[in-house]
């Protein structure tokens, strides 16, 4: 049985061009208060392509993801979503973009007064009002018998474990069949099985979906496990971006402290 | 005179100590940062209020939000009102049976009561008790979705906060107020003339014809819909202080409180502003 996944790839939605990437960040600066978090930084990523950010805590790592998605404004610098910068733009504009992305954050953020399956559907409710309540159901059943929680669509957030919420974020992160996934430490309080049945679940839907993602984290094994580049952030810029094997060559002392914990 | 050579003057003074500005700052510094504070929070309310007016008349429309929060700010507040109301009913009869009494003026009883009720009570008791019912609950609620990044997940699905959360809610308080002051008066009148005949005999056919004499639509509509700016005042004023908020369980209940506070402070400086307006253009 093809899968909403598998759909996906062959809705056409993800025929971009190749040459643009999906995510270019230019030279971005961005300082709080006194406190500069992130200091002249550049990425990009292309489809099917997934980059993990790693960093000590507190280097700017989710500012960083924050910035891509819009939920903050770079002081100076460019983020450019399929080519077009999003610095200014009107929030209902914002939308538009932001239903190609997805977006699981650090703690899930699940809403409190819905169901599991209230919190996958929530999207779908307002992005894809073609669809009848009966087939936005079968979707939501569908999404979560993808991460093994078809049983608790009626659960509470408050009824699951840390971990199920997680899935569930990252459910209701997929629900729009987005071109872009950003994930914020994902296995940041997973016990170790769960962490690498999480990343197991990331590369099964990076190799069916064909996403660009980014994965924010300081768990170097996940990075390794989900990412085929990797960047290392410290002090607001990035000290090396590459494959795990250009890190572990690297020279940077930072680069081998950081290898080494 | 280039910075080096003020730098080199400067230094051929030794004896004369640097002036210290620590007292000048710690009595400039606080009022300072006060004011600086007063039209910063303005300023912000003033950004908050044209992004709620730009979602609230573009589409899509969040009917269904809207709906459940007429609910929320109407039929929850209604018993509410109604029991204040019937409370403040029993008050005014038993304050100006007496206060009549004492100038002979016991004929001028209901008047008294109908138009004290419709006029000042029902619609700033109404205003005070949806505040606190009301802007404590969404000042709470929508603190706590900031805290938790619910209001950043919703805008990271594509959904505008602005209009889902704070249009919705300001529109309900802006419709169900008026309504809720209806039933006040209605309450505090029929809770007035039950004190007033368990003294003596007034018929309520009675009490009404005597009370509603002479009164015209504009002695009465003007002071009841007026409270649909307490109902904006409310709104604005609770998810403007929800959805800013910072700082976790301790920014939550600082929403709150900041909701009714606020909330209950404008809608009395209004009120004043407001019952000028209606005695220059309606009386």
């Amino acid at each position: 049985m093809a899968t909403v996944f598998d759909n996906a790839m062959r809705s056409g939605n993800t025929q971009q061009d190749n040459a643009v990437p999906f995510v270019a960040v230019e030279n971005v600066h961005k300082t709080f208060g006194l406190h500069r978090v992130l200091n002249g930084v550049s990425l990009s990523v292309n489809r099917g392509e997934t980059l993990a950010v790693l960093g000590r805590s507190g280097t700017g790592k989710s500012v960083l993801l924050r910035l891509i998605i819009g939920l903050e404004r770079p002081d100076s610098g460019s983020v450019c979503i399929h080519g077009q910068d999003i610095a200014g733009l009107a929030i209902d504009r914002m939308g538009e973009i932001r239903k190609k992305m997805g977006y699981l954050f650090q703690h899930a953020a699940l809403y409190d007064s819905l169901t599991v399956g209230g919190n996958v559907a929530f999207p779908m409710e307002h992005h894809r009002r073609d669809l009848s309540k009966a087939q936005r159901n079968d979707r939501v059943r569908q999404l979560l018998s993808e991460v093994g929680m078809e049983g608790d669509i009626e659960k509470m957030p408050s009824d699951i474990s840390g971990g199920m919420q997680k899935r569930v974020g990252l459910v209701r992160a997929l629900a729009l069949e987005p071109e872009i996934l950003l994930l914020d430490e994902p296995t940041a309080g997973l016990d170790p099985i769960s962490s690498a049945e999480f990343n197991e679940l990331i590369l099964k839907l990076q190799r069916e979906r064909q996403m660009a993602s980014i994965v924010v984290t300081h768990d170097l094994h996940s990075a390794k496990a989900i990412a085929g580049r990797l960047a290392l952030l410290n002090e607001g810029s990035v000290v090396i971006e590459g494959t795990f094997d250009d890190l572990q060559q690297s020279s940077i002392g930072f680069v081998k402290e950081f290898l080494s914990q | 005179m280039s910075g080096r050579g003020f730098t080199a003057n400067a230094n051929l003074n030794p004896a004369l100590p640097v002036r210290d500005n620590v007292p000048v700052r710690a009595v400039f510094g606080p009022v300072a940062g006060l004011f600086n504070g007063f039209f910063e929070w303005f300023g912000s309310l003033g950004v908050f209020t044209w992004q709620v007016v730009k979602a609230a008349v573009t589409p899509p429309f969040e009917w269904r939000e809207l709906i459940r929060q007429l609910d929320e700010v109407g039929s929850k507040s209604f018993p509410l009102v109604v029991m204040a109301g019937a409370a403040i009913g029993v008050i005014i009869s038993l304050e100006a049976r007496y206060s009549l009494s004492r100038f002979g003026a016991k004929s001028m009883f209901s008047s008294t009561l109908v138009y004290s009720v419709i006029q000042v009570m029902g619609p700033v008791l109404t205003g005070l008790v949806v505040s606190g019912r009301v802007g404590a609950g969404m000042g709470a609620e929508l603190a706590s979705m900031k805290v938790t990044e619910q209001i950043d997940a919703i805008e990271a699905s594509a959904i505008n906060p602005y209009r889902l959360l704070a249009a919705t809610r300001i529109l309900a308080c802006i419709l169900m107020l008026p309504l809720l002051t209806l039933a006040t008066d209605a309450f505090a009148l029929l809770s007035g003339w039950f004190a007033q005949a368990l003294v003596e005999p007034l018929s309520f056919h009675q009490f009404i014809s005597n009370g509603f004499r002479g009164a015209t639509f504009n002695a009465f509509l003007p002071p009841t819909f007026k409270t649909a700016v307490y109902g904006l005042i409310i709104g604005l004023i609770a998810c403007f202080q929800g959805m800013r908020t910072s700082g976790g369980a301790a920014g939550v209940g600082r929403a709150a409180t900041n909701s009714v506070v606020l909330a209950s402070l404008f809608l009395i400086l209004a009120d004043v502003v407001m019952v000028k307006f209606i005695l220059v253009f309606f009386s």
